[in-house]
């Protein structure tokens, strides 16, 4: 086996060492009964080069050349090529989580300055080093307020992404936090008088997301006003977070759950992608998972260390702030390296270019339909009503080598057939004119209906 | 000894020490206009988006650096080099199995209709990845023995979480979801942890002398109350648990079930599986037994693999074969816990886990294992004699010591573990397993030569050493690394968790002192 640095000669010999005969003298604990004396039934050792064709062949049965309007969580954008390259370091890649200090200040320097841009960007005033995602970072974020205010109602908007709140759902139901949900206006935001007539004394923390689903982005301040009369905490969930290069951060808020995938982080079928939580200073303590501090060695030099570790489970067992431990540190620093990229200037000129595209497929794509929620604020996505079913335009769409929207009846009965769309830098102007040809072919049936 | 003798002063065989470049923070080198981005011309009209968004609009998008490609490639190169990695070298860190992380499971993870496949394209065209998908599940299933699995949880942590959910639905399922989960003191804190969470109370098992489970204090423990046992098999201390059969049987005879941590899983591969040895559900951790990288902390991947009594419960979706051949999400599953996580779990570890499997075959993973056992026997035959062995029962993939004898003279195990760093090499794993004052967890994995593994024993032959005849010398250890120890208490104390400044290159002023001798 090719990963294996020794000789059978060696092996012999090792074994004579440790006084051993065979090498299963070594495994003689295990139970006779339970040995497995035969080989496991799985594909048999392959070649390099197998290894390579069997996940091109793979990938030739997955999309390939299609152009996608699918967003939903999920964003394409442009990934500078050096992103690959220094993550693909064997320094970065193959190295621990930053316990030995000494030997890891590139990894803990490179997360302080992640942490850093993400306070920047969020309007927050600390974020950790980051949760598996946007979805269970969400959750967490609940639980999160769940301990700032000892209060167990936890109030979400169902303008969040619908996987997120089944995320929440199964996190909280075993800790005696009630969820309860809140819907969204004509305008396609929450309902501020649903949401006033459900915050009581009793609420821990609402969560909306912003853009939300739909794309709109929702009203903070009006939102945050309603949340803070009662004492309870804001929790904003952003999953575009290209987005923050225009939209307004969310700085009423308490806390701000983060998903970083459109920070250069490719789809890859869902994951692995990058959650991180931000937050008011004040709930530091509650804060789950890791943090970099900033400290100095015993001769004055500036360094960097896992901090406040006393939150985490290694150290607090059952009373911890999460059973977090492993996170997505390397995702971390793809996103780390693309904030450095774009920088100051470059994150809003990228989000500027988001919203124009965005802006040219609603207005292109709605002359075939009925652009919802068309007064309120949107970022890259937005919602589109059509007579015909999105079965039936999605179809046409792929036969002319097109993912269309994702139709949203599933989670949204009420919106029928609206199907919800995204464009980014990198869709063109022909892709979307060449969509909205093919959504214009209803048959008439279907069209006039 | 003498006061004209010099004290013992090792010599580090595996390294030499040379230059690092300096690097400050990527804000402190910027400069207002430097841009390391150009985007195409925009093919649609421009917007205004004050006038899009009113105002949502943002106004300042805050403090992030300005920089050009090439000092953003120098930047995190030169961060990189500070780093230590299994690249560089032996990673003896104790249950978090740092093997190699083989290059060509990079390569295909990146190939474009695997990197590029977005969640919700269609079906039709994601078979690609759906057969990625049913393959690694059904290597695992046959590895680990059990009927079935799911790939959702991001990590460890995170698939004890599922586990334990799985438990508590099943049951659930049987009238009511029970009141506590027993965990051994030797346990990793994700544990009870992780049972915490999942709203059960943690009712602690002391290990017995051999550092095993206390099949008496167990069996008196074990009631319908007892929703599960959460057991690492091989222990944290790397011994397997011979007695398993009769765990497993005890929990059984009260409805409990029996859940295994599956780190220390590369000492069992293709040796021995759970699913036979009466385990009931596990995780399995694909960054540590099947070489998806750690990268610096994660991402990791933690499926889920249990009995078929559990299979109902599992986490929505769940990968089926349609009658048309096809692969398909299945989401209408009543009893399912619900989702853990967005979308499909890391599908990118997925990848590189497969890659792994497929490299090594039924054969390679048998020889892996072997070798991993091999290695860490090797280590503890060398080392037994200058370091104290607290239980001696055979080990598997880890050895775990104690600085006992070294502790006579101030050491302590964090200490031999700062000074191994001067030899080049990464720390074991330090005060862990609880069980053991003082642990060293040393666990080479099978990604080691002999000869690095006669490196590392003469480091700790010589650090032992050192420990007798220069306590100081490794009280002030690592002596070799940019940054000497670091003040923990005041970071911790007064945090600054990020920088705040202005961001911007400054002039480098003239150094008129002596000219130093090098």
């Amino acid at each position: 086996m090719r990963y294996l640095p020794k000789s059978p000669a060696e092996r012999t010999e090792m074994l004579r060492e440790i006084g051993a005969s065979t090498i299963d003298d070594l495994f003689s604990t295990i139970p006779e009964e339970y040995r497995l004396s035969r080989d496991l039934n799985i594909p048999r050792q392959m070649g390099e080069s197998e290894i390579v064709d069997h996940f091109k062949d793979a990938a030739a049965h997955n999309a390939a050349g299609y152009a996608s309007f699918l967003g939903a969580g999920v964003y394409r954008h442009y990934r500078p090529v050096i992103i690959d390259s220094l993550v693909q370091r064997g320094e970065f890649l193959t190295s621990y989580t930053p316990y030995q200090a000494e030997i890891t200040q590139g990894t803990l320097q490179a997360i302080f300055e992640f942490q850093t841009m993400i306070c920047e960007l969020t309007g927050m005033d600390i974020a950790n080093a980051s949760m598996y995602d946007g979805s269970t970072g969400a959750a967490e974020a609940a639980m999160m307020a769940v301990r700032v205010t000892g209060c167990d109602a936890i109030i979400v908007a169902r303008t969040v992404h619908p996987e997120y709140r089944e995320v929440m759902e199964t996190y909280a139901q075993h800790q005696g936090h009630s969820a309860s949900e809140v819907g969204y206006g004509p305008d396609g935001r929450i309902d501020l008088a649903a949401l006033e007539a459900a915050v009581t004394d009793k609420t821990a923390g609402v969560l909306v997301q912003s853009p939300n689903f739909f794309g709109v982005v929702e009203d903070i301040p009006a939102i945050a006003e309603i949340v803070h009369k009662k004492g309870a905490l804001l929790i904003v969930s952003i999953a575009e977070a290209v987005s923050l290069g225009i939209v307004r951060p969310p700085v009423e808020a308490d806390i701000v759950s983060l998903e970083a995938q459109s920070f250069g982080v490719a789809p890859s079928y869902g994951g692995p992608f990058c959650g991180v939580l931000a937050a008011k200073e004040k709930y530091l303590r509650q804060m789950p998972g890791r943090l970099v501090g900033e400290t100095k060695d015993k001769d004055g030099r500036r360094g960097f260390v896992l901090t406040l570790s006393t939150r985490e489970q290694h150290i607090r067992r059952e009373k911890a702030t999460s059973n977090i431990c492993t996170n997505q540190a390397l995702v971390a620093l793809m996103a780390t390296i693309f904030m450095t990229v774009y920088g100051k200037e470059g994150i809003k000129d990228l989000a500027v270019q988001n919203l124009a595209k965005a802006h040219y497929a609603a207005k292109t794509l709605s002359e075939n339909g009925k652009l919802l929620f068309a007064a309120s604020p949107r970022f890259n996505e937005f919602v589109l009503e059509t007579g015909e079913a999105p079965e039936q335009f999605n179809a046409r769409l792929l036969d002319n080598k097109i993912i269309g929207g994702v139709p949203l009846r599933k989670w949204y009965p009420e919106l029928g057939n609206a199907t919800l769309w995204c464009a980014t830098e990198l869709t063109t102007k022909e892709q979307i004119d060449q969509a909205a040809t093919v959504l214009a072919e209803a048959p008439v049936a279907a069209s006039a209906k | 000894m003498a006061t004209t003798e010099k004290p013992f002063v090792g010599t580090p065989r595996k390294v030499t020490e040379h230059l690092t470049q300096n690097e400050k923070l990527s804000f402190e080198i910027s400069s207002p206009g430097k841009k390391a981005y150009k985007l195409p011309p925009l093919d649609v009209p421009e917007v205004d988006p004050s006038e899009l968004l009113g105002e949502a609009a943002r106004e300042n998008t805050g403090t992030l650096p300005e920089l050009s490609e090439i000092e953003i490639i120098r930047h995190f190169t030169r961060l990189s080099t500070w780093n230590y990695a299994i690249d560089l070298g032996m990673y003896p860190l104790g249950s978090c199995t740092m093997k190699y992380n083989p290059r060509v499971n990079e390569l295909v993870s990146r190939l474009e209709g695997i990197a590029e496949a977005h969640p919700y394209q269609p079906e039709s065209l994601s078979q690609g990845s759906l057969q990625i998908v049913k393959l690694l599940q059904d290597c695992l299933i046959e590895i680990t023995g059990m009927d079935t699995i799911t790939l959702q949880p991001a990590a460890g942590a995170h698939g004890e979480f599922t586990g334990i959910l799985l438990a508590r639905a099943y049951h659930n399922s049987k009238g009511n979801p029970r009141k506590n989960i027993i965990i051994p003191d030797s346990a990793h804190g994700t544990n009870p942890a992780t049972a915490a969470v999942c709203g059960y109370q943690v009712i602690n098992l002391k290990s017995n002398a051999q550092g095993g489970i206390d099949v008496a204090a167990l069996e008196q423990l074990v009631n319908e109350d007892t929703a599960a046992l959460m057991l690492t098999n091989p222990s944290t201390i790397g011994v397997f648990e011979n007695q398993i059969h009769k765990i497993a049987d005890i929990l059984h005879a009260k409805g409990a079930l029996l859940y295994m941590d599956g780190a220390n899983m590369n000492a069992l591969c293709g040796k021995t599986r759970p699913g036979d040895f009466g385990v009931d559900v596990m995780h399995l951790n694909l960054h540590k037994t099947f070489s998806t990288p750690h990268g610096g902390g994660g991402p990791g991947s933690g499926p889920v693999a249990c009995k078929k009594i559990l299979e109902p419960f599992l986490p929505i979706p769940v990968v089926e074969e349609g009658s048309d051949g096809q692969l398909h999400w299945n989401y209408d599953r009543p009893e399912s816990v619900g989702r853990v996580r967005a979308f499909y779990g890391n599908f990118g570890m997925f990848v590189r886990a497969l890659a792994y499997t497929l490299a090594n075959g039924p054969d390679g993973l048998r020889q892996t294992t072997e070798d991993a056992v091999l290695n860490a026997n090797y280590l503890r035959k060398k080392l037994e004699d200058v370091y104290d062995l607290p239980y001696n029962t055979p080990s598997m993939h880890e050895v775990v010591f104690s600085d006992r004898r070294q502790v006579k003279n101030g050491i302590k195990t964090g200490d031999l573990a700062k000074r191994l760093i001067d030899y080049g090499f990464h720390p074991y794993t330090t005060s862990f397993p609880l069980i053991v004052p003082g642990a060293l967890m040393i666990e080479p994995t099978e990604s080691e030569s002999r000869e690095e593994l006669d490196l590392f024993v003469d480091a700790m032959r010589q650090i032992a050493r050192e420990a007798e005849e220069n306590p100081e010398l490794i009280l002030n250890a690592p002596h070799s690394t940019r940054v000497s120890r670091l003040d923990e208490t005041t970071a911790a104390r007064k945090p600054v968790l990020r920088w705040k400044g202005h961001p911007a290159s400054t002039p480098l002023t003239p150094d008129n002192s002596p000219a130093k001798e090098w």
